[in-house]
């Protein structure tokens, strides 16, 4: 089957206005597995397009005066671990860290991760919670769709046949933000369930998101809202029946699943417990870095 | 004597050292061919076609669409085997090809031969079977039933065996019982199923390179099924990645020595991750009730159990191991009263067979449960009931055998209970692996909760119930070079290390090489039931023996000398009644000597119907202690240290016990923690690396290890097998710990009886929102 190896994002945007059958390929993380599985199938007239050929969408840009880190489609997970991505993001690093192997994360991206659109993506998690958006590019133009808009279910997204991930833009937000994650085993493994916590004090929010607990990953918006204006912003505190409710709300907003990896009953649970220890020990945080 | 000089001196790379195995380096730095490695000019591609169903008719099947493919040489069915159309180790029960019915999800119907993978799957696509999708039978359980329809021309039931002893009108002050579950746990070796069949240019014969546990076992499966005469066909052993039980079955052997057959050119099939799982039989899923009868001190009277084992749809070994689990059930405890019935039933369910432990492993679960129960209800310590009911060398096991083995059980548990624990803030150095959840950032310090545990096991080294277990090796010396030949299939275990180092120590000389692995010289039995280093190291040992013999007799011949007075130190001959010494490459220059013996274990008996007989050769001890640390809320599990004192005999080769106790202690983690095959009506739910999970260097803990070195009288150098005992009671002690930590976080109403356990087993102990 042929392959396309576009060396930049005119060549790029060229390549999908065609009218064929395109498979975008970056790490491949995800596309070999289920190529090898035999769940993926390609037939001999599908393109592949090589999305690793397209340095401009490895680019990363933190713009502190805007509050925006812009982070091209093509950055790996490695790139996300540490140095000033880690500080600009810090539960988007930690999700990382719960990514796969040393080898996945050379090879994984963070927009294959937002184009694959697995419930259980841990990425995907901590960009809802940072409320990031998804830049998509066509021949036409460009748009921008919120991450938590972005999938529409299991595998499904907004995304049009002639667009591509060209960056994802991610809000730089004040204060302490958190990511949890739980498998089966202490390392590689898809997450069971998983959840991450933003905590902004200047401008008060709390914002909340979930994996592996829907069809889709999940911006817990009424617990949010609730946690926001529970949250004594003077004090870093929040009563125990505050967080009790919040906990409440979080289980509510949960769709999970039975499947061999776990049990609706325990994922409904264990986020409960992730978010209620991510607002404590970031509350924690915040109060002891006053 | 003290007018007598002593000389020190050594063989470099004898036995009690440990040399580097020489397979060692190209493993590790990715060199190494295993047999998915394997090709040859020529070479065609040959791939299986799968029932898709539990338990179905096959109306028809036709291959004219894939045979008409472009790069398609053949394909073959059922009717293509042109010898006995069945296979199995023990009973023939399992077609080669299913003709008339398929009994499991992923049975073989068919294989394709072609130019390459594609072409193959596409092929595979193209053969259309139909079928008439009969009831299946998925629920051990129901097996054994007189109503339940039978799967299978033998019957449901593989095997019943009771064990019946002592005086059964017994009754205990003190009573524990409970039902256990054990899952189906899979090999995991990382080498894939993999073979290279090569016709003989006359089309007489075949010679098949293959990744096995038992070439000559192979050997005569495949020849009865190709209805070729034994002599027809040679095995050589492909690089094994890993066996573990699960390479003693035939398949993919018979299948590609057809194909390759078929077409007069090299056929080469290799299964992939998923296909493995349905390619080879698993451990068995167990369910078993054990009640323990004992005094108001912890004294056991009397053990009752049933055992229903899942042997999936055809039988394999599993009538050997539910032997083994049943006579196992005492543990390594004295007892001289027992009711045990077993069965081992067939189902629609995957077959199961093989691996590390052998049936011992399930019993082993259920009865160190049962001991912690026992402790608890009679208010004593883990170690201490242990302690009390420890059995030792001479005791009478529920069988009628004595234990004739050595039986350190007393100096294991001292061992155990001298091992320093780990400091209670271990976990707290930093590391976020250090924590349950380890990567997944889950679990803080104040969520945890210490546990420690103990399990202890007694495991039968080699075959049992008077089956003809041999070993046969060969050493030649020619101008001080030691050749060895055997048929012994090196599975990654290092046999090849040892065998050169028994080679060096009989016989003084330090250049030991090693022929090639294939049949080319009689059988050594299976590379299985921790039985190698006893049988191919005797077999071995006897061989440099014999040629030692002869050199002495040359000697003696040559130095006028008395051949009985002749004896090897190190790399020296000596001469015992005039001190004379020689250096043993001077002696043997020019010297050739060729000597094959056969080297069989002491004959064993069949078990009657009440479970009587001397039916095991030989038993090793071990004894586990798990430290682990549980957030308990979750039920996440980090195990912090596994110490482990075992009965080894004698450590031949020190590094490779150390190495055996920790890969073993990680594939009993596995079990205890996350290695599961799901299936759901038969189909398996996670059949790959993704989602059948297996431990990594995040998971496995640091393991201290004491080996307790009292040769065995009856084992060829004093050596115990080492490879099952690791895998056996390291699970029961990661269990018991968290159990530990369970009751010290207020859960003491759950008695933990599953294995694997899964985190919502621990959190619904404490968090009444859960259920299953």
């Amino acid at each position: 089957m042929p392959i396309a190896h576009p060396d930049s994002i005119e060549d790029l945007k060229e390549i999908l206005r065609a009218d064929t059958s395109i498979v975008l390929l970056a790490g491949g993380t995800d596309f070999m597995v289920g190529l090898n599985h035999g769940s993926t199938r390609l037939e001999s007239d599908h393109l592949i397009v090589d999305l690793r050929s397209v340095a401009e969408l490895s680019t990363v840009e933190l713009d502190y005066r805007s509050k925006m880190l812009r982070l091209g489609a093509g950055v790996r997970w490695n790139d996300l671990l540490s140095g000033p991505i880690e500080d600009a993001a810090p539960c988007l690093s930690q999700s990382a860290r719960t990514v796969g192997s040393h080898q996945i994360r050379t090879a994984g991206t963070i927009g294959g991760n937002v184009a694959t659109a697995s419930p259980a993506g841990d990425g995907v998690c901590a960009l809802v919670a940072l409320d990031a958006s998804v830049v998509l590019t066509s021949h036409r133009g460009q748009r921008n769709v919120a991450v938590r808009d972005f999938a529409t279910g299991p595998k499904t997204t907004v995304i049009e046949k002639d667009e591509f991930i060209e960056r994802i833009d991610v809000p730089i937000v004040n204060g302490w933000q958190g990511y949890s994650k739980i498998g089966t085993r202490n390392a590689m493994v898809i997450s069971v369930a998983g959840a991450a916590v933003v905590l902004s004090p200047d401008s008060q929010i709390c914002r909340i998101a979930l994996g592996s607990v829907g069809p889709t990953i999940i911006a817990a918006d009424s617990a949010s809202s609730f946690a926001t204006t529970a949250i004594d912003w003077n004090t870093s505190s929040v009563s125990t029946d505050d967080l009790d409710q919040v906990v409440q709300l979080v289980r509510e907003s949960a769709s999970p699943i039975n499947d061999h990896r776990s049990t609706a009953s325990y994922r409904t649970h264990a986020v409960g417990v992730l978010v209620k220890r991510l607002i404590e020990q970031g509350l924690r945080s915040i109060k002891e870095s006053v | 004597m003290s007018d007598l000089e002593i000389r020190e001196s050594v063989v470099r790379g004898g036995i009690g050292q440990s040399p580097l195995r020489p397979d060692g380096v190209s493993k590790a730095e990715g060199s190494y061919l295993f047999s998915s490695d394997l090709s040859a000019d020529n070479m065609l591609i040959g791939k299986t076609l799968r029932s898709p169903h539990q338990h179905a008719r096959i109306l028809s099947i036709d291959t004219s669409k894939a045979l008409a493919m472009q790069g398609v040489h053949t394909v073959i069915t059922a009717d293509d085997v042109p010898g006995k159309p069945t296979y199995g180790l023990i009973s023939s029960d399992q077609p080669v090809f299913a003709g008339e019915v398929v009994r499991y999800i992923g049975e073989p119907i068919a294989a394709v031969v072609a130019d390459d993978e594609d072409i193959c799957a596409r092929a595979i696509a193209a053969i259309d079977v139909v079928y008439e999708t009969l009831p299946a039978l998925t629920d051990a359980r129901f097996a054994a039933d007189p109503e339940s329809m039978e799967i299978h021309p033998d019957g449901n039931v593989i095997r019943e065996q009771n064990v019946v002893c002592g005086d059964l009108s017994v009754v205990g002050d003190v009573i524990v019982e409970d039902r256990y579950t054990i899952g189906m746990q899979d090999q995991a070796f990382l080498g894939l199923e993999a073979a290279l069949a090569i016709p003989d240019a006359d089309g007489a014969g075949v010679e098949c390179h293959v990744a096995t546990q038992w070439l000559h076992e192979d050997l005569a499966q495949i020849a009865a099924c190709l209805d070729l005469p034994e002599t027809a066909i040679r095995m050589v052993l492909g690089g094994v990645g890993g066996a573990f039980g699960g390479r003693e079955d035939i398949s993919l052997q018979v299948h590609v020595c057809l194909l390759a057959l078929a077409t007069g050119r090299p056929v080469k099939m290799h299964y992939s991750r998923s296909e493995s799982f349905l390619g080879h039989v698993h451990r068995h899923p167990a369910e078993i009730w054990m009640r323990h009868h004992a005094t108001q001190d912890g004294r056991i009277v009397k053990i009752e159990a049933e055992f229903i084992f899942d042997g999936g749809a055809y039988a394999s070994t599993s009538s050997a191991v539910l032997v083994n689990a049943v006579t196992h059930t005492q543990g390594p405890y004295k007892c001289d009263n027992a009711y045990v019935r077993g069965v081992a039933v067939r189902t629609n369910n995957l077959p199961c067979g093989a691996m590390r432990g052998f049936g011992v492993v399930q019993a082993c679960f259920a009865h160190e449960r049962q001991m912690d129960l026992l402790a608890q209800k009679c208010n004593l310590e883990p170690l201490e009931i242990r302690r009390r009911n420890a059995m030792a060398t001479g005791d009478r096991l529920i069988t009628g055998q004595t234990v004739e083995s050595v039986a350190p059980v007393r100096e294991i548990i001292a061992g155990l209970a001298a091992i320093p624990e780990p400091s209670e803030t271990l976990h707290s150095n930093g590391h976020p692996y250090g924590l349950p959840g380890g990567a997944g950032n889950t679990t803080r310090s104040s969520d945890v909760v210490r546990g420690v545990g103990y399990g202890l096991a007694i495991k039968n080294l080699m075959y049992s119930e008077a089956f003809d277990d041999y070993s046969t090796a060969r050493c030649r010396l020619d101008d001080g070079v030691i050749t060895l030949k055997f048929a012994t299939a090196e599975v990654g275990q290092g046999f090849i290390t040892i065998a050169a180092q028994i080679a060096r120590s009989t016989l003084g000389l330090e250049d030991v090489r090693l022929d090639p692995i294939d049949t080319g010289v009689g059988s050594a039995g299976s590379t299985s039931a921790s039985r190698q280093t006893w049988m191919s190291g005797g077999a071995v040992e006897a061989a440099c023996l014999k040629v030692r013999q002869l050199i002495f007799e040359h000697v003696a011949a040559t130095t006028g000398g008395d051949a009985f007075a002749l004896v090897i130190e190190g790399d020296t001959l000596v001469n015992t009644t005039n001190g004379q010494r020689w250096p043993m490459l001077q002696i043997v220059s020019g010297l050739v000597i060729d000597e094959e013996v056969e080297f069989r274990h002491r004959p064993t008996v069949p078990l009657d119907e009440n479970g009587q007989g001397d039916c095991h050769t030989a038993f090793a001890f071990v004894g586990h202690r798990a430290v682990v640390d549980v957030d308990v809320e979750l039920g996440l599990v980090r195990v912090v240290e596994i110490a482990t004192v075992q009965d080894v005999g004698r450590a031949l080769n020190p590094l490779s016990v150390t190495g055996q106790i920790e890969g073993g202690i990680a594939q009993g983690l596995g079990l205890a923690l996350m290695e599961e095959i799901i299936q759901r009506d038969g189909r398996i739910m996670n059949p790959s690396f993704t989602d059948y999970l297996i431990p990594t260097i995040a998971d496995m803990p640091p393991v201290v290890a004491q080996l307790i070195e009292i040769p065995d009288p009856q084992a060829p150098m004093g050596a115990k097998g080492v490879g099952e005992p690791p895998t056996i009671s390291s699970t029961p002690a990661i269990i018991s710990a968290i159990q530990n930590a369970m009751n010290r976080s207020g859960g003491a109403d759950t008695h933990l009886t599953r294995v694997p356990i899964r985190p919502s087993d621990i959190a619904k102990a404490v968090n009444s929102n859960l259920r299953d």
